[in-house]
Protein backbone atom coordinates (compact mmCIF):
# COMPACT_ATOMS: atom_id res chain seq x y z
CA UNK A 1 0.00 0.00 0.00
CA UNK A 2 0.81 3.33 -0.49
CA UNK A 3 1.29 5.79 2.41
CA UNK A 4 2.18 9.26 3.44
CA UNK A 5 3.02 10.34 6.48
CA UNK A 6 2.92 13.94 7.30
CA UNK A 7 5.69 15.09 10.18
CA UNK A 8 8.91 13.00 10.77
CA UNK A 9 8.84 13.16 14.77
CA UNK A 10 9.16 10.19 17.01
CA UNK A 11 6.08 9.00 15.74
CA UNK A 12 5.93 9.53 12.37
CA UNK A 13 9.51 8.27 11.84
CA UNK A 14 8.98 5.49 14.01
CA UNK A 15 5.46 4.31 11.63
CA UNK A 16 7.10 5.34 8.46
CA UNK A 17 9.82 2.77 9.06
CA UNK A 18 8.08 -0.04 9.97
CA UNK A 19 5.53 0.50 7.46
CA UNK A 20 9.11 0.63 4.96
CA UNK A 21 10.22 -2.72 6.76
CA UNK A 22 6.83 -4.22 5.87
CA UNK A 23 7.41 -3.50 2.10
CA UNK A 24 4.74 -0.76 1.63
CA UNK A 25 5.52 2.66 0.13
CA UNK A 26 6.20 5.04 2.30
CA UNK A 27 5.98 8.57 1.88
CA UNK A 28 7.39 10.73 4.50
CA UNK A 29 7.13 14.86 4.71
CA UNK A 30 8.43 17.02 7.35
CA UNK A 31 9.19 20.89 7.08
CA UNK A 32 12.71 20.47 8.66
CA UNK A 33 15.62 17.75 6.38
CA UNK A 34 17.22 17.78 10.37
CA UNK A 35 13.83 15.44 11.06
CA UNK A 36 14.97 12.70 8.52
CA UNK A 37 17.91 11.92 10.66
CA UNK A 38 15.45 10.12 13.36
CA UNK A 39 14.95 7.23 10.00
CA UNK A 40 17.48 4.40 9.53
CA UNK A 41 19.99 4.50 6.82
CA UNK A 42 18.20 1.30 5.56
CA UNK A 43 14.46 3.50 4.91
CA UNK A 44 13.90 2.55 1.21
CA UNK A 45 10.89 5.30 0.86
CA UNK A 46 10.68 8.57 0.10
CA UNK A 47 11.68 11.55 2.72
CA UNK A 48 10.77 15.03 1.24
CA UNK A 49 10.87 18.80 2.68
CA UNK A 50 7.78 20.48 2.57
CA UNK A 51 4.45 21.49 3.51
CA UNK A 52 2.15 18.64 4.46
CA UNK A 53 -0.68 21.47 4.38
CA UNK A 54 0.12 22.31 0.54
CA UNK A 55 -1.61 20.50 -2.28
CA UNK A 56 0.54 21.17 -4.61
CA UNK A 57 3.68 19.97 -2.51
CA UNK A 58 1.95 16.80 -1.57
CA UNK A 59 1.11 16.07 -5.01
CA UNK A 60 4.48 16.66 -6.31
CA UNK A 61 5.86 14.17 -3.48
CA UNK A 62 3.60 11.84 -5.22
CA UNK A 63 0.95 11.70 -2.54
CA UNK A 64 -1.78 11.33 -5.17
CA UNK A 65 -3.13 7.54 -5.21
CA UNK A 66 -2.17 6.78 -1.52
CA UNK A 67 -4.71 4.44 0.35
CA UNK A 68 -3.62 5.93 3.82
CA UNK A 69 -2.85 9.48 4.85
CA UNK A 70 -1.26 10.26 8.19
CA UNK A 71 -0.96 13.86 9.95
CA UNK A 72 1.71 13.77 12.42
CA UNK A 73 2.83 17.17 13.08
CA UNK A 74 3.04 19.17 16.13
CA UNK A 75 0.44 21.12 15.15
CA UNK A 76 -3.29 20.30 15.48
CA UNK A 77 -4.33 22.76 13.18
CA UNK A 78 -1.64 21.72 10.72
CA UNK A 79 -2.58 18.54 11.16
CA UNK A 80 -6.38 19.21 10.14
CA UNK A 81 -5.87 21.17 7.52
CA UNK A 82 -3.10 18.17 6.03
CA UNK A 83 -6.01 15.82 6.31
CA UNK A 84 -8.76 17.87 5.00
CA UNK A 85 -6.70 18.92 1.80
CA UNK A 86 -5.80 14.92 1.53
CA UNK A 87 -9.51 13.95 1.42
CA UNK A 88 -10.94 16.89 -0.25
CA UNK A 89 -7.86 18.08 -2.71
CA UNK A 90 -6.34 14.76 -3.17
CA UNK A 91 -9.33 12.22 -2.70
CA UNK A 92 -7.24 9.33 -0.46
CA UNK A 93 -9.40 7.22 1.43
CA UNK A 94 -8.36 6.57 4.38
CA UNK A 95 -6.94 9.52 6.37
CA UNK A 96 -6.23 9.92 10.13
CA UNK A 97 -4.98 13.18 11.64
CA UNK A 98 -3.33 13.50 15.37
CA UNK A 99 -5.12 16.27 17.42
CA UNK A 100 -4.19 16.21 20.97
CA UNK A 101 -6.82 18.52 22.07
CA UNK A 102 -9.56 16.59 23.21
CA UNK A 103 -12.35 19.22 21.99
CA UNK A 104 -10.91 19.66 18.60
CA UNK A 105 -10.45 15.86 17.92
CA UNK A 106 -14.39 15.42 19.01
CA UNK A 107 -15.31 17.99 16.87
CA UNK A 108 -13.28 17.23 14.01
CA UNK A 109 -14.30 13.50 14.18
CA UNK A 110 -17.70 14.92 13.81
CA UNK A 111 -17.08 16.30 10.75
CA UNK A 112 -15.83 12.82 9.04
CA UNK A 113 -11.85 12.90 9.99
CA UNK A 114 -10.71 10.01 12.30
CA UNK A 115 -8.91 12.08 15.05
CA UNK A 116 -5.96 10.44 16.99
CA UNK A 117 -5.48 12.20 20.53
CA UNK A 118 -2.64 11.44 22.71
CA UNK A 119 -3.88 13.55 25.44
CA UNK A 120 -6.97 11.19 25.87
CA UNK A 121 -4.71 8.04 25.24
CA UNK A 122 -2.19 9.08 27.70
CA UNK A 123 -4.88 9.79 30.30
CA UNK A 124 -6.26 6.77 29.88
CA UNK A 125 -3.58 4.39 29.91
CA UNK A 126 -2.23 6.47 33.24
CA UNK A 127 -5.97 6.00 34.59
CA UNK A 128 -5.80 1.89 34.06
CA UNK A 129 -2.55 1.88 35.28
CA UNK A 130 -3.44 3.09 38.41
CA UNK A 131 -6.61 1.33 38.65
CA UNK A 132 -8.86 5.15 38.89
CA UNK A 133 -11.94 5.56 37.17
CA UNK A 134 -11.59 8.48 34.71
CA UNK A 135 -13.37 10.36 32.14
CA UNK A 136 -11.66 10.14 29.00
CA UNK A 137 -12.40 10.68 25.11
CA UNK A 138 -11.52 8.43 22.56
CA UNK A 139 -7.77 7.68 21.94
CA UNK A 140 -8.39 7.04 18.26
CA UNK A 141 -12.40 8.71 17.25
CA UNK A 142 -13.52 7.05 14.13
CA UNK A 143 -16.48 9.08 12.56
CA UNK A 144 -20.00 8.30 13.96
CA UNK A 145 -21.48 6.54 10.28
CA UNK A 146 -24.39 4.67 10.82
CA UNK A 147 -27.64 6.54 11.27
CA UNK A 148 -26.87 9.23 9.63
CA UNK A 149 -27.56 11.55 6.79
CA UNK A 150 -24.95 9.66 4.14
CA UNK A 151 -24.79 6.76 2.07
CA UNK A 152 -22.34 4.55 3.52
CA UNK A 153 -22.97 1.78 6.22
CA UNK A 154 -20.11 2.22 9.51
CA UNK A 155 -17.09 0.17 9.43
CA UNK A 156 -16.25 -0.97 12.94
CA UNK A 157 -13.08 -1.79 12.19
CA UNK A 158 -10.38 -0.27 13.88
CA UNK A 159 -7.59 -2.59 14.39
CA UNK A 160 -5.82 -3.37 11.02
CA UNK A 161 -5.87 -0.93 8.10
CA UNK A 162 -2.66 -2.12 7.72
CA UNK A 163 -1.41 -6.45 7.43
CA UNK A 164 1.51 -6.64 8.97
CA UNK A 165 2.77 -8.61 5.46
CA UNK A 166 1.65 -5.49 3.28
CA UNK A 167 -1.26 -6.98 1.42
CA UNK A 168 -4.47 -5.09 1.07
CA UNK A 169 -5.73 -3.60 3.66
CA UNK A 170 -7.80 -6.27 6.49
CA UNK A 171 -10.38 -3.38 7.09
CA UNK A 172 -11.13 0.04 6.89
CA UNK A 173 -11.18 2.42 9.27
CA UNK A 174 -14.08 4.44 7.69
CA UNK A 175 -15.58 4.30 4.48
CA UNK A 176 -14.63 7.75 3.20
CA UNK A 177 -14.42 7.07 -0.62
CA UNK A 178 -14.67 10.44 -1.59
CA UNK A 179 -15.48 14.15 -1.19
CA UNK A 180 -19.23 13.75 -1.43
CA UNK A 181 -19.12 11.30 1.63
CA UNK A 182 -17.10 13.83 3.39
CA UNK A 183 -19.36 16.66 3.05
CA UNK A 184 -22.51 14.84 3.46
CA UNK A 185 -21.00 14.35 6.76
CA UNK A 186 -19.81 17.72 7.72
CA UNK A 187 -23.77 18.78 7.06
CA UNK A 188 -24.48 15.93 10.10
CA UNK A 189 -22.26 17.79 12.23
CA UNK A 190 -23.84 18.48 15.76
CA UNK A 191 -25.01 21.59 16.57
CA UNK A 192 -24.34 22.66 19.98
CA UNK A 193 -26.35 26.06 19.43
CA UNK A 194 -29.91 25.91 21.11
CA UNK B 1 -23.92 42.81 16.43
CA UNK B 2 -21.65 40.78 18.52
CA UNK B 3 -18.43 39.94 16.47
CA UNK B 4 -15.35 37.51 18.12
CA UNK B 5 -12.31 38.66 16.66
CA UNK B 6 -9.27 35.70 16.89
CA UNK B 7 -5.67 36.66 17.10
CA UNK B 8 -4.16 40.36 18.32
CA UNK B 9 -1.77 41.24 15.89
CA UNK B 10 -2.31 44.56 14.25
CA UNK B 11 -5.16 43.55 11.75
CA UNK B 12 -7.31 41.64 14.77
CA UNK B 13 -6.71 45.49 16.79
CA UNK B 14 -7.47 47.72 14.51
CA UNK B 15 -10.85 45.93 13.20
CA UNK B 16 -11.63 45.16 17.16
CA UNK B 17 -11.14 49.14 17.37
CA UNK B 18 -13.34 50.04 14.42
CA UNK B 19 -15.84 47.93 15.40
CA UNK B 20 -15.89 48.94 18.78
CA UNK B 21 -15.95 52.41 17.42
CA UNK B 22 -18.98 51.66 15.47
CA UNK B 23 -20.87 50.73 18.53
CA UNK B 24 -20.61 47.01 17.92
CA UNK B 25 -19.84 44.43 20.71
CA UNK B 26 -16.52 42.50 20.54
CA UNK B 27 -14.64 40.38 22.02
CA UNK B 28 -10.55 39.69 20.92
CA UNK B 29 -8.88 36.39 21.63
CA UNK B 30 -5.31 36.51 21.97
CA UNK B 31 -3.66 33.67 23.06
CA UNK B 32 -0.24 35.80 23.77
CA UNK B 33 -0.31 36.96 27.31
CA UNK B 34 1.64 40.49 26.87
CA UNK B 35 0.41 41.35 23.62
CA UNK B 36 -3.00 40.70 25.39
CA UNK B 37 -2.39 42.98 28.27
CA UNK B 38 -1.00 45.69 25.71
CA UNK B 39 -3.48 45.69 23.77
CA UNK B 40 -6.30 45.98 26.80
CA UNK B 41 -4.41 48.65 28.02
CA UNK B 42 -4.99 50.43 23.86
CA UNK B 43 -9.10 49.49 23.70
CA UNK B 44 -10.14 48.21 27.25
CA UNK B 45 -11.40 45.35 28.71
CA UNK B 46 -12.71 43.13 25.09
CA UNK B 47 -9.60 40.93 24.94
CA UNK B 48 -9.48 36.91 25.96
CA UNK B 49 -6.23 36.28 26.84
CA UNK B 50 -6.51 32.78 25.42
CA UNK B 51 -6.15 30.61 22.16
CA UNK B 52 -9.18 31.00 20.02
CA UNK B 53 -8.55 27.58 18.30
CA UNK B 54 -9.56 25.91 21.60
CA UNK B 55 -13.49 24.76 21.41
CA UNK B 56 -13.07 25.71 25.01
CA UNK B 57 -12.26 28.89 24.88
CA UNK B 58 -13.91 29.91 22.25
CA UNK B 59 -17.15 29.18 24.15
CA UNK B 60 -15.99 31.19 26.74
CA UNK B 61 -15.45 33.84 24.48
CA UNK B 62 -19.51 33.44 23.85
CA UNK B 63 -19.63 31.87 20.57
CA UNK B 64 -22.56 30.53 20.53
CA UNK B 65 -24.42 33.72 20.51
CA UNK B 66 -21.63 35.66 18.00
CA UNK B 67 -23.09 37.08 15.21
CA UNK B 68 -19.60 36.88 13.67
CA UNK B 69 -16.16 35.21 14.01
CA UNK B 70 -13.12 36.55 12.63
CA UNK B 71 -10.00 34.70 12.42
CA UNK B 72 -7.22 37.25 11.31
CA UNK B 73 -4.29 35.53 12.57
CA UNK B 74 -1.06 35.50 10.78
CA UNK B 75 -1.33 31.24 10.43
CA UNK B 76 -3.81 30.00 7.93
CA UNK B 77 -4.44 26.30 9.45
CA UNK B 78 -5.35 28.44 12.80
CA UNK B 79 -7.48 30.51 10.89
CA UNK B 80 -9.46 27.44 9.20
CA UNK B 81 -9.54 25.45 12.43
CA UNK B 82 -11.06 28.78 14.71
CA UNK B 83 -13.59 29.24 11.40
CA UNK B 84 -14.33 25.48 11.33
CA UNK B 85 -15.18 25.09 15.08
CA UNK B 86 -17.11 28.33 15.33
CA UNK B 87 -19.29 27.57 11.76
CA UNK B 88 -20.24 23.52 13.01
CA UNK B 89 -19.76 23.51 16.76
CA UNK B 90 -20.75 26.93 17.82
CA UNK B 91 -23.04 27.42 14.93
CA UNK B 92 -22.00 30.72 13.93
CA UNK B 93 -23.85 32.47 11.86
CA UNK B 94 -20.78 34.09 9.57
CA UNK B 95 -17.28 33.43 9.79
CA UNK B 96 -14.31 35.10 8.12
CA UNK B 97 -10.96 33.77 7.49
CA UNK B 98 -8.00 35.83 6.64
CA UNK B 99 -5.81 33.96 3.84
CA UNK B 100 -2.19 34.53 3.98
CA UNK B 101 -1.43 32.20 1.53
CA UNK B 102 -3.29 32.87 -1.73
CA UNK B 103 -2.53 29.28 -2.50
CA UNK B 104 -5.49 28.65 0.10
CA UNK B 105 -8.19 30.35 -1.27
CA UNK B 106 -9.93 27.79 -2.95
CA UNK B 107 -9.53 25.45 -0.26
CA UNK B 108 -11.12 27.77 2.67
CA UNK B 109 -14.09 27.93 0.31
CA UNK B 110 -14.29 24.93 -0.10
CA UNK B 111 -14.32 23.77 3.39
CA UNK B 112 -17.18 26.07 4.42
CA UNK B 113 -15.16 29.64 5.74
CA UNK B 114 -17.71 32.15 4.38
CA UNK B 115 -16.08 35.03 3.40
CA UNK B 116 -11.98 34.96 3.03
CA UNK B 117 -9.69 37.80 2.74
CA UNK B 118 -6.41 37.75 1.27
CA UNK B 119 -3.79 40.14 1.93
CA UNK B 120 -1.49 39.04 -0.19
CA UNK B 121 -3.39 39.42 -2.91
CA UNK B 122 -4.73 43.06 -2.23
CA UNK B 123 -1.34 44.07 -2.25
CA UNK B 124 -0.45 42.58 -5.19
CA UNK B 125 -3.71 44.12 -6.74
CA UNK B 126 -2.89 47.78 -5.61
CA UNK B 127 0.95 47.50 -7.07
CA UNK B 128 0.07 46.02 -10.07
CA UNK B 129 -1.99 49.18 -10.42
CA UNK B 130 1.08 50.99 -9.79
CA UNK B 131 3.65 49.48 -12.07
CA UNK B 132 3.38 49.30 -15.87
CA UNK B 133 1.63 45.61 -16.33
CA UNK B 134 -0.77 47.03 -18.19
CA UNK B 135 0.03 48.23 -21.83
CA UNK B 136 -0.94 51.37 -21.88
CA UNK B 137 2.46 53.20 -20.10
CA UNK B 138 1.58 56.63 -18.93
CA UNK B 139 4.79 59.03 -20.14
CA UNK B 140 3.83 62.28 -18.93
CA UNK B 141 0.86 64.20 -17.31
CA UNK B 142 0.47 67.55 -19.48
CA UNK B 143 -2.12 70.74 -19.20
CA UNK B 144 -2.02 70.73 -15.26
CA UNK B 145 -2.95 67.04 -15.04
CA UNK B 146 -5.65 67.83 -17.71
CA UNK B 147 -3.84 65.45 -20.41
CA UNK B 148 -1.80 62.58 -20.10
CA UNK B 149 0.84 61.34 -22.97
CA UNK B 150 0.33 57.68 -23.32
CA UNK B 151 1.87 54.86 -25.14
CA UNK B 152 0.61 51.60 -26.35
CA UNK B 153 2.23 48.63 -27.22
CA UNK B 154 0.73 46.22 -30.20
CA UNK B 155 0.35 42.95 -29.34
CA UNK B 156 -0.61 40.21 -31.64
CA UNK B 157 -3.86 40.35 -31.34
CA UNK B 158 -4.41 43.87 -30.71
CA UNK B 159 -7.51 45.73 -32.54
CA UNK B 160 -5.67 48.22 -33.91
CA UNK B 161 -3.36 46.69 -35.81
CA UNK B 162 -3.28 46.33 -39.70
CA UNK B 163 -5.89 49.04 -39.14
CA UNK B 164 -4.78 52.91 -40.71
CA UNK B 165 -4.85 55.29 -38.26
CA UNK B 166 -7.30 57.59 -39.62
CA UNK B 167 -9.87 54.88 -39.97
CA UNK B 168 -9.64 54.24 -35.58
CA UNK B 169 -12.86 56.24 -34.26
CA UNK B 170 -10.58 58.11 -31.26
CA UNK B 171 -12.68 59.70 -28.59
CA UNK B 172 -13.28 63.29 -28.79
CA UNK B 173 -9.92 65.07 -27.43
CA UNK B 174 -7.88 62.30 -28.19
CA UNK B 175 -4.86 62.04 -31.00
CA UNK B 176 -1.82 59.74 -31.95
CA UNK B 177 0.48 61.54 -33.22
CA UNK B 178 3.63 58.92 -33.44
CA UNK B 179 5.05 55.30 -33.69
CA UNK B 180 7.80 54.09 -32.33
CA UNK B 181 8.68 51.13 -34.93
CA UNK B 182 12.66 49.35 -34.91
CA UNK B 183 13.40 51.75 -32.53
CA UNK B 184 12.68 54.56 -35.07
CA UNK B 185 10.27 57.20 -34.57
CA UNK B 186 7.99 58.26 -37.48
CA UNK B 187 4.97 60.29 -37.13
CA UNK B 188 1.56 58.80 -37.53
CA UNK B 189 -0.66 60.26 -40.81
CA UNK B 190 -4.07 58.88 -41.29
CA UNK B 191 -3.01 56.43 -43.78
CA UNK B 192 -0.24 54.89 -42.00
CA UNK B 193 -0.74 51.30 -41.06
CA UNK B 194 -0.24 50.03 -37.79
CA UNK B 195 1.66 46.90 -37.02
CA UNK B 196 1.97 44.28 -34.43
CA UNK B 197 5.50 45.52 -32.38
CA UNK B 198 4.83 49.44 -32.88
CA UNK B 199 4.56 51.74 -29.75
CA UNK B 200 1.75 54.31 -30.52
CA UNK B 201 2.54 57.41 -28.51
CA UNK B 202 -1.57 59.20 -27.97
CA UNK B 203 -1.99 61.97 -25.73
CA UNK B 204 -5.66 62.78 -24.26
CA UNK B 205 -7.70 63.55 -21.42
CA UNK B 206 -7.37 61.23 -18.40
CA UNK B 207 -10.77 59.90 -19.00
CA UNK B 208 -9.96 58.76 -22.11
CA UNK B 209 -7.81 56.31 -20.93
CA UNK B 210 -10.04 53.39 -21.11
CA UNK B 211 -11.34 54.00 -24.16
CA UNK B 212 -7.86 54.66 -25.83
CA UNK B 213 -6.81 51.23 -24.38
CA UNK B 214 -9.67 49.51 -25.63
CA UNK B 215 -9.50 50.70 -29.09
CA UNK B 216 -5.38 50.04 -29.21
CA UNK B 217 -5.44 47.13 -27.29
CA UNK B 218 -8.20 45.64 -26.56
CA UNK B 219 -10.37 44.94 -23.74
CA UNK B 220 -7.89 42.41 -21.73
CA UNK B 221 -5.52 44.66 -20.31
CA UNK B 222 -2.86 42.41 -18.27
CA UNK B 223 0.42 41.03 -20.15
CA UNK B 224 0.66 37.18 -20.25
Amino acid sequence: MKIVIVGCGRVGSTLAENLDADGHEVIILDVKTSAFDRLPETFKGAAIRGDGTDAEVLRRSGAQGADIFLSLTEGDNRNVMAAQVATETLAIPQVIAKINDPVRAAAYAELGIVTLCRTNLMVDRVANYLGLPMQTGPGIDIPETSGRDHPHPSSQTIESPVQATGGEPAGRIVPQTDAETARARRLGFRRSRG
Amino acid sequence: MFVIVVGGGKVGYFLARELIGAGHEVALMERDRARAVQVTEEIGSVVIAHDGCEGKYLGQAGANRADIVAAVTGDDEDNLVICQMAKHHFDVPRTIARVNNPKNESLFKHLGVDEIVSPTRMILGSIEADIPVHELLHLAVLGGGELELVEAQLRIGSPAVGVTAGSLELPDGCSIFAVIRDERAMSVRSDTELKEGDKVIGIGRTECEGELHRILLGDTDLLD
